[in-house]
């Protein structure tokens, strides 16, 4: 956290005349989404006509990329970058947990892992849905945005060893029998395939498309979100941030008109991507 | 034969001058003839380019040789047709027996072109030398309308874009194949007739006039084999390099088209190879050099895998995956090419790990769906009858 707050320090002026801004992610975070989304969008639009590569999109994709071999290339690239970011990431939060002993990474209300209050909160959300119960009050990290995260971390550690196993197949061979190289395509593309329905659809209607964020929530582009925003969305968060006085080191300026522009561009460029990967997809069994 | 009629002519020749009242030289005809603007009552010319025939293989002959009903001069208005079966029994009789037998046209000259310029097979000048026979053949077999009518594919096109057209057109090799190499000249046959060097079971051999090497090792592998022993659906050459519009086998188009040539007799290996990275990267281009049948099959002396020579033999794979994959070791040629993912029996690890990722992809698509649905409705919902609460001013 206390990365977060300095970055928060940073940034913050003065409140701006629209209210206060709060900041959510630091630009490391938003660093690593960013790396995230573009090699995954990389890896997804080189991989899909891999797996449809019977389909008329799949070849005419293939030659958009730059002719037939290129495909693999760029495949591979993507796939570099992101095991970096991964590897980056990890190296993060040892060095924050072991190193510097921060509390608070593995448990409690800024945890990533999953507690007790996150299937509380699922049930009631469900309860919520049907109207039944109360909206359940978030803390920092909802059930679904853990969920997201843990998806991704257990793709990336599935889909990409089972990558690096056909990559380097006779080197792979050495440690694992024959029929494991046949598993390895089944697992890597079950579970890409599973990645690229979940992301374009699950994903960007509970982050971006429902009706409270529609059409984009600029917050994991800008880091910053308005109070209003903050209250009603993670109202546990901020309750507890006011009551322990920490509210206030958390503000940050609202974001720059250009700031918001780039986001969008950046958002909805991505965004459409996904979308038109997500329909070709769903084309190939439709 | 060629020494007989010649024999024959020459003696003919000498009864002639024997009898000289009968006799018209050549000088005599062409003191008419000889005017290429020369007509007859129908409006065809009559005229004789007399330097060239002079040149031309019947040059010697006397014009009476060929016209024989010609007695005299003045001679009738109409002459019957030139027989030359009366000197080319057995071209004729090849030619009656054939597929041109009802040709309307006089059936020598639609190919060998004027009878009075006509050259040996070896002389650049004839219709029929080597590498003006598709143009002569093409005058019928690459007439759209022609082969409409007579339900024919028009074949012209496709060997002039083919491996052999090109060596033809491009490269000027007499001994690229042209239309008679496989089909013949004079007795062509129907591929439907048994007797046609056309016909399935001989095209292992017309092929093997010039690809001797690659007919021996056919006739080693279970598909000449098979066709040998007279099971006809085994595939001949023609089955996968096609009759017509042959094409180089390195070529990336050859190698896209051929895998789903094998795979027209051989489903199911096609549909698990469809399933395996070499068809998945393979199937979006040619020129990407993932595993095709025959990379690991071998084309021509194809043996089954049991077959200690056979290169999908055990004993053979480490060196066989190892010509594209340096490094393969035992472990990594257990691996399988044609593996059936839904194949519980004889993929056992295979079809469990399939169910599990299929079952995971299934339950967490399922479950989110429904929460999203339920998420945005409710959003929906909410969203309306707050704004019909501010009074209905955004509602």
């Amino acid at each position: 956290m206390a990365d977060l707050e300095a970055a928060a320090a940073e940034s913050w002026e003065h409140e701006e005349k629209e209210g206060r801004h709060f900041l959510r992610f630091t630009r490391a975070q938003r660093l690593l989404h960013a790396t995230l989304f573009t090699t995954f969008l990389g890896l997804a639009a080189t991989g899909l006509p891999m797996r449809f590569s019977e389909s008329v999109w799949a070849r005419a994709l293939a030659s958009g990329v730059g002719g037939f071999g290129a495909i693999l290339f760029f495949h591979k690239l993507c796939a570099v970058v992101l095991t970096l970011a991964f590897l980056i990431h990890v190296r993060d939060i040892f060095t924050r947990a072991f190193i510097h002993r921060e509390k608070g990474i593995f448990w409690g209300a800024n945890s990533m892992v999953a507690s007790w209050k996150d299937v509380k909160d699922l049930l009631g959300h469900i309860r919520w849905f049907l109207g039944l119960g109360p909206r359940p009050q978030f803390d920092r990290y909802s059930y679904w945005e853990k969920f997201d995260y843990w998806a991704v971390f257990w793709g990336m550690v599935v889909i990409g060893f089972s990558g690096y196993a056909m990559w380097f197949a006779p080197f792979f061979a050495h440690f694992l029998p024959g029929w494991a190289l046949n598993a390895v395509l089944v697992i890597h593309s079950e579970e890409g395939l599973l990645a690229i329905l979940f992301i374009f659809s699950i994903h960007f209607i509970n982050t971006h498309l429902r009706p409270d964020s529609f059409p984009m929530d600029m917050v994991i582009f800008t880091g910053m979100e308005s109070e209003e925003e903050f209250k009603n969305r993670r109202p546990k968060e901020y309750q507890r941030l006011a009551a322990e006085g920490k509210l206030e080191a958390r503000l940050a300026e609202a974001p720059g008109i250009w700031q918001l522009n780039f986001s969008r561009v950046v958002g909805f460029t991505a965004v459409a991507i996904g979308l038109l990967l997500l329909v070709l997809t769903l084309s190939a069994y439709f | 034969m060629k020494t007989a009629s010649s024999i024959a002519l020459a003696l003919g020749a000498l009864l002639a001058i024997a009898a000289p009242r009968a006799v018209i030289a050549q000088t005599d005809c062409l003191a008419c003839h000889g005017d290429m603007t020369l007509q007859d009552a129908s409006g065809h010319s009559v005229g004789v380019a007399a330097h060239t025939f002079a040149a031309s293989l019947h040059g010697s002959l006397q014009c009476t040789a060929c016209h024989t009903t010609i007695k005299e001069y003045p001679h009738p208005d109409k002459v019957t047709p030139v027989e030359c079966q009366n000197c080319h029994a057995d071209q004729a009789s090849g030619l009656a027996g054939s597929v041109h037998a009802k040709a309307s046209e006089h059936p020598c000259i639609s190919c060998h072109g004027n009878a009075h310029a006509i050259f040996p097979k070896d002389d650049p000048r004839s219709a029929v030398y080597p590498l003006n026979i598709p143009r002569t053949c093409g005058h019928c077999h690459g007439d759209a309308a022609l082969a409409k009518k007579y339900g024919l594919t028009n074949v012209y096109s496709l060997y002039m874009d083919s491996i052999h057209g090109f060596a033809l057109s491009k490269g000027g090799l007499l001994v690229a194949a042209n239309c008679q190499s496989c089909h013949g000249s004079h007795h062509i046959l129907s591929h439907t007739n048994p007797l046609s060097s056309t016909y399935k079971a001989n095209i292992p051999k017309t092929c093997g006039k010039c690809h001797a090497g690659i007919t021996a090792d056919y006739e080693l592998g279970v598909h000449g084999k098979a066709v040998a022993a007279g099971n006809l659906k085994a595939p001949v050459c023609t089955d996968c390099h096609t009759a017509h519009a042959i094409l180089q086998p390195t070529e990336a188009a050859f190698r896209m088209q051929s895998t789903p040539i094998c795979g027209s007799c051989h489903k199911d290996k096609l549909s698990t190879y469809r399933d395996t990275f070499h068809s998945q990267l393979g199937g979006l281009g040619g020129y990407v050099q993932t595993a095709r049948c025959w990379d690991c099959h071998v084309a021509h002396e194809i043996l089954p895998a049991s077959d200690p020579r056979s290169p999908v033999n055990q004993a053979n794979l480490v060196k066989t995956c190892g010509r594209c994959h340096p490094g393969a070791n035992l472990s990594f040629v257990q691996y399988q090419p044609h593996a059936n993912a839904h194949d519980r029996k004889l993929n056992p690890a295979l079809y469990f790990i399939r169910l599990f990722m299929n079952l995971l992809l299934i339950g967490t698509l399922t479950f989110f769906v429904i929460h999203t649905i339920l998420w945005l409705i409710r959003s929906r919902y909410t969203q309306i009858k707050k704004r019909s609460a501010d009074g209905g001013k955004n509602g």
